[in-house]
């Protein structure tokens, strides 16, 4: 099955980030998140703050993210899905809110301060507006929480891999992987790792613990410090592409090495 | 009505009204229910509340005086008492609630403290309280906040906790916090994060409220008779929200006082940050606006959520003073009294100051005033504004 990659972009980062987005896209996305900065980020590492305080700096607005997708509508081919803060969504209420991301062509919503227990009002609005409420579970998040979060839950869980907030590390987490087995124990829905995940090397652990990976810091990092370009970007993803996709290509065989009989 | 009876009990579901809540990532809703759990343990455990008092007593100086302020009652023709928490060890209120966390982390199997502070009071009661329990203690400090507040950054040190300054967002108590938080997710299972105020999610707010109760069950005995008004700082809103629940089962007016450039209950809207819903200080996004004040106690754009709920059902009124009246009142009580409080404690005096002898206070009124902490931190601030 081919690995989901999901990468991230924080709306407004720059003046030219939906060239950004679509790199991302060429680059071999199968959805892309979009922050939507908010001044107080508390699960988010340095860097996903500071491309937040860059954009929010730029004048940023949800508004105005909003408006700057529908000018690239008819070039977006895969699922985008917001990622921002609790006070963003209750501020507008939970119903216009989710309305305004569908009208924007934005089909998912991750709101890591929004628990389940948290998540009646939101989860209702999002559903009706055509909008995925996806929800999070962590390393600590006990079986019967797990069983719970996996009932709400629709499109995929989303793991964060470490108990830690998001930004890159040296390597995946040994929690990753036993977490997407537990929660594989409650739901046949497709299980992304997140929150760390930095290069090609690690995407491919993590591909080869769960179902996707989303990638935020390490890019965000190369945009901010380094001025990264959109092709620059296209090229990053694509290294991570290619990583996930020689996953199959060596499940295959391994497959077809058991099928036969031989070892590889 | 009914409402003395039911305000400032354990919430139910965390929630105060419309307003309390958890409101943190996955990764923190099971330390949480730890927190929550350890806590209603621990307050119902006789030798746990024994060992609390202990040291309460022989350690923190309680119980503080009720202090009449002789010269200042007569120049304004009202009774007023003053609650001294100023003269408990490290010279604020934060002790009170710093020794009950301490000694339930201590209880948790915690070894490390984590805690944000903004004007340094609660950082310094927390590295207190890491030394005497053997714990180790890391306090997140503005960049801006450790500018205008190095003494107190030097007593935390010396006490041998670490301070790590914070550089992001505006630089004070709101981003201290977010950090605090954030190393809470990286070490759930060795750390407690010491939460400094009523703020939070569940179940800080009780939690802390409850630790401070002690300041308002002593004034209350201390009181020869229920008072026609009950008034105290509000930032975060824990000294007021301690003070307060001694008395919120009588008929005495309750009444907070919010700095004017931090007042998330006149000027704030129903908002979610820092884990709770409460008022807060924000834009038409929601972006948290940055408070502004003299007193770096009180400069944070939200406030405990029971305020917003004592507020919404009316139990309690809140006002605001300026910076200015601030400045005055400080000098004021120092050389009516011989104190000299804080900068965050000198707005409820400010307040007194300007309503007495109006319809707000009228002439003849018993006042209990709960004077959070020492001004001592000041003095190089006002010193600053005076050249």
């Amino acid at each position: 099955m081919r690995k989901m990659l999901i990468p991230y972009v924080t709306g407004g980062v720059t003046d030219n980030w939906t060239d950004h987005l679509l790199a991302l896209q060429e680059g071999g996305a199968d959805a892309i998140e979009v922050g939507l900065p908010f001044s107080d980020p508390m699960l988010d590492g340095v860097t996903i703050q500071r491309a937040s305080d860059q954009a929010l700096a730029r004048g940023v607005t949800v508004a105005s993210i909003m408006d700057d997708l529908a000018r690239v509508r008819e070039q977006v081919r895969v699922p985008l899905i917001a990622f921002t803060y609790a006070n963003l969504v209750f501020r507008r209420g939970p119903a216009a809110f989710c309305r305004l991301l569908a009208d924007a062509g934005i089909s998912g919503l991750i709101v890591p301060d929004l628990p389940i227990d948290e998540a009646a009002a939101v989860r209702a609005a999002a559903a009706d507006a055509g909008v995925d409420l996806i929800l999070l579970v962590a390393p600590a998040t006990p079986d019967d929480r797990l069983r719970e979060i996996a009932a709400h839950s629709s499109r995929f869980i989303y793991a964060i891999s470490r108990m830690d907030t998001t930004g890159e590390r040296a390597t995946l987490a040994e929690a990753a992987a036993p977490l997407v087995a537990r929660v594989r124990a409650f739901t046949s829905l497709p299980v992304t790792l997140g929150f760390g995940i930095s290069g090609p090397a690690q995407a491919a652990e993590a591909g080869r613990a769960g179902d996707g990976v989303v990638v935020a810091s390490a890019l965000m990092r190369r945009v901010l410090d380094w001025g990264a370009t959109p092709e620059d970007l296209r090229h990053e993803v694509a290294a991570l592409r290619a990583a996930l996709d020689a996953l199959e290509v060596s499940a295959d065989r391994t497959a077809y090495a058991e099928v036969s009989g031989h070892r590889t | 009505m009914s409402l003395s009876v039911t305000t400032m009990t354990e919430p139910v579901r965390g929630r105060f009204g419309e307003f309390g809540g958890r409101f943190v990532p996955e990764s923190l809703v099971p330390a949480c229910a730890e927190v929550e759990e350890g806590f209603r343990d621990a307050w119902s455990d006789p030798l746990f509340r024994s060992e609390l008092d202990e040291l309460l007593t022989v350690y923190a100086g309680r119980p503080t005086p009720l202090t009449p302020a002789r010269n200042l009652s007569v120049q304004l023709g009202i009774t007023l008492l003053l609650k001294r928490e100023d003269l408990a060890h490290t010279g604020s209120h934060k002790i009170n609630n710093v020794l009950g966390q301490a000694l339930l982390a201590r209880r948790m199997g915690r070894t490390r403290l984590i805690a944000e502070t903004g004007a340094g009071q609660h950082g310094v009661a927390t590295a207190t309280a890491a030394a005497l329990l053997g714990l180790r203690a890391t306090i997140y400090m503005g960049e801006r906040d450790i500018e205008r507040q190095r003494l107190n950054v030097f007593r935390m040190t010396t006490l041998g906790a670490e301070v790590v300054p914070v550089t992001s967002g505006s630089r004070t108590l709101k981003d201290a916090t977010n950090e605090a938080m954030r190393a809470w997710v990286a070490d759930v299972e060795g750390s407690h994060f010491l939460l400094g105020s009523v703020g939070g999610p569940h179940p800080y707010p009780w939690m802390v409220r409850e630790f401070q109760r002690v300041i308002g069950d002593e004034a209350r005995r201390q009181s020869p008779a229920v008072p026609d008004v009950v008034v105290a700082c509000v930032g975060g809103g824990s000294n007021a929200a301690g003070t307060f629940a001694g008395f919120a089962d009588t008929g005495a007016r309750l009444v907070g006082v919010e700095a004017y450039g931090g007042a998330a209950i006149n000027r704030g809207s129903p908002g979610v940050v820092h884990g709770t819903r409460s008022l807060v200080l924000q834009d038409d996004d929601g972006q948290i606006a940055e408070a502004e004040s003299i007193a770096a106690g009180l400069d944070y754009p939200g406030v405990g959520p029971e305020h917003a709920h004592l507020a919404s059902i009316g139990r309690a009124d809140y006002r605001t003073v300026t910076d200015d009246e601030v400045v005055a009142a400080v000098g004021r009580l120092a050389r009516s009294e011989g104190i000299i409080c804080a900068l965050e404690s000198a707005h409820a005096v400010a307040w007194v100051l300007r309503a007495a002898g109006t319809p707000d206070l009228p002439s003849g009124s018993t006042v209990v005033l709960t004077l959070s902490g020492r001004g001592d931190k000041d003095m190089a601030t006002l010193a600053g504004g005076a050249a």
